[in-house]
């Protein structure tokens, strides 16, 4: 099991340099598969551009108190990196003076951001129609200080996605963590008490599912099935839907690739899987991601690549919407990810 | 490199047979589609049966082929060992019902 971030661990693919020479070299250099550029120029879809941008994803910061193998943040208790609050306001006057209508508060941790609070207060008042925190669970058990973060959410009718990687415990372990099953299914618990989840609630409550090891997601509905059938009948949970996202080679899933021998073959499965329907409706096109320290990339996965927009104004101060709805949007081999059988999203399938 | 009569590579070939043999091949690949999609049973127990299946016919690709299926699919290994036991059973007591026809051909033979 993980206990250090390769960040912490000073491993060579902390490095964005070095994640893109991998995945711009090798099989995509010798022609043995084609890169995401050249196949979806075959599709008539080269280059990629932005819809209007409705969602705005906030990655509040790297520290988490899990450190889960296939992490593309490369997030942990080692991380210190954390959105500061004059970062947030800046996110907060683009929220008023935008269409956005989908706010997504993501991490490492967001509840462990000192300004976590405050922040969610003052969001709340603008009146963003979907209002998401990604809450990784075991956070409500980490601390007493957290215990509360059920009525917390509730009271601001945050709509709360959470992970939890299977309805097993074995699985869910191995991939987050010793312990994570147990305390993800006390949290869940907790928040079905206060009503998210529930049958006749408005609270919203959704899961997602990363596989664990170096094979794609199968049917998303066919594995909400299973999960609602296994959670209820063990013990007594119940949510909303659940996301089934593939896992990007990149950080932390890239260097278990690597090391598990399994790099070519899963690349080769992503590139069989490509959907160009899924292309059609990737996260990047309506999605504008904003880092810690208020920079702007076309997703999570490009902010971690260090993959900056195509525009002239690159951070949350400068924000320009008709700027950025003119941009590209930057591609490299791990957007097969997203494009891969139904395609794969923070909101999950999208094909 | 060490030469051997399996390839794992080979798998990802297995839709060029229809190179050679196009009509068959493209027969034989609608067939097998259509036969692992959703029926009477669902495709998770398909998946299953594949994998015993694999087993018992001792094919290399299969097998890592239906593993790789099943974890998709959320198979767990104590489902997959199962159901290999189950090939195993039918195999070993495929084996010893002959034991039946060896017994009366011993008893038919013998004063």
């Amino acid at each position: 099991m993980l206990s250090k971030s390769l960040h912490a661990k000073h491993n060579e693919l902390s490095k964005t340099e070095k994640q893109l020479e991998i995945l711009s070299s090798g099989i995509f250099k010798d022609g043995t598969l084609p890169t995401f550029a050249n196949k979806i120029k075959a599709a008539g879809q080269f280059p990629l551009r932005p819809k209007k941008i409705e969602i705005l994803q906030l990655n509040v910061g790297y520290m988490c108190n899990q450190v889960c193998a296939h992490c593309h943040v490369d997030a942990g208790p080692d991380r210190k990196e954390i959105m500061t609050v004059e970062t947030m306001q800046q996110c907060l006057d683009v929220i008023k003076n935008t269409g956005v209508h989908t706010l997504d508060l993501t991490g490492g941790a967001p509840e462990m951001n000192p300004n976590f609070r405050w922040f969610v207060e003052e969001a709340s008042k603008l009146g963003v129609q979907d209002f998401i925190v990604r809450s990784n669970l075991t956070i409500i058990l980490a601390n007493k200080k957290y215990h509360d973060l059920p009525e917390f959410f509730a009271k601001h009718n945050i709509h709360v996605i959470s992970s939890l990687p299977y309805y097993k415990r074995e699985k869910t372990d191995k991939q987050r963590g010793d312990g994570v099953f147990d305390k993800s299914i006390k949290a869940l618990q907790m928040l079905n008490e206060v009503g998210y989840g529930m049958p006749n609630s408005n609270l919203k409550l959704d899961l997602v599912y990363n596989p664990s090891g170096a094979f794609l997601p199968t049917d998303q509905k066919a594995l909400e099935n299973d999960f609602k059938k296994a959670l209820k009948e063990d013990f007594n949970i119940d949510f909303n839907s659940l996301f089934a996202i593939t896992n990007l080679p990149i950080s932390r899933f890239l260097d278990y690739l690597i090391n598990s021998d399994n790099y070519e073959d899963y690349m080769y499965a992503l590139v069989e899987a490509f959907n160009p329907k899924a292309v059609e409706n990737v996260m990047c096109t309506n999605t504008i991601s904003v880092s810690y320290d208020g920079w702007l990339y076309d997703c999570d996965f490009n902010q971690m690549l260090g993959l900056k927009v195509a525009s002239a104004e690159k951070h949350i101060s400068q924000f320009n919407e008709e700027s950025l709805s003119n941009r590209t949007i930057l591609i490299s081999q791990h957007c097969y990810g997203c494009t891969a059988g139904a395609g794969s999203s923070c909101q999950g399938t999208v094909a | 490199m060490e030469k051997t009569y399996y390839d794992p590579a080979d798998l990802k070939k297995f839709g060029k047979i229809s190179e050679w043999n196009e009509a068959l091949g493209d027969k034989f690949f609608d067939y097998y589609g259509k036969v692992f999609e959703e029926g009477s049973l669902t495709a998770r127990e398909k998946s299953l049966i594949a994998l015993a299946v694999s087993h018992t016919v001792q094919c290399p690709y299969c097998i890592d082929a239906y593993t790789g299926d099943g974890l998709k699919r959320g198979i767990t290994k104590e489902e997959m060992m199962e159901a290999v036991h189950v090939a195993a059973a039918i195999r070993g007591g495929a084996t010893l019902v002959h034991s039946v026809q060896m017994m009366n051909k011993y008893d038919k033979l013998s004063m």
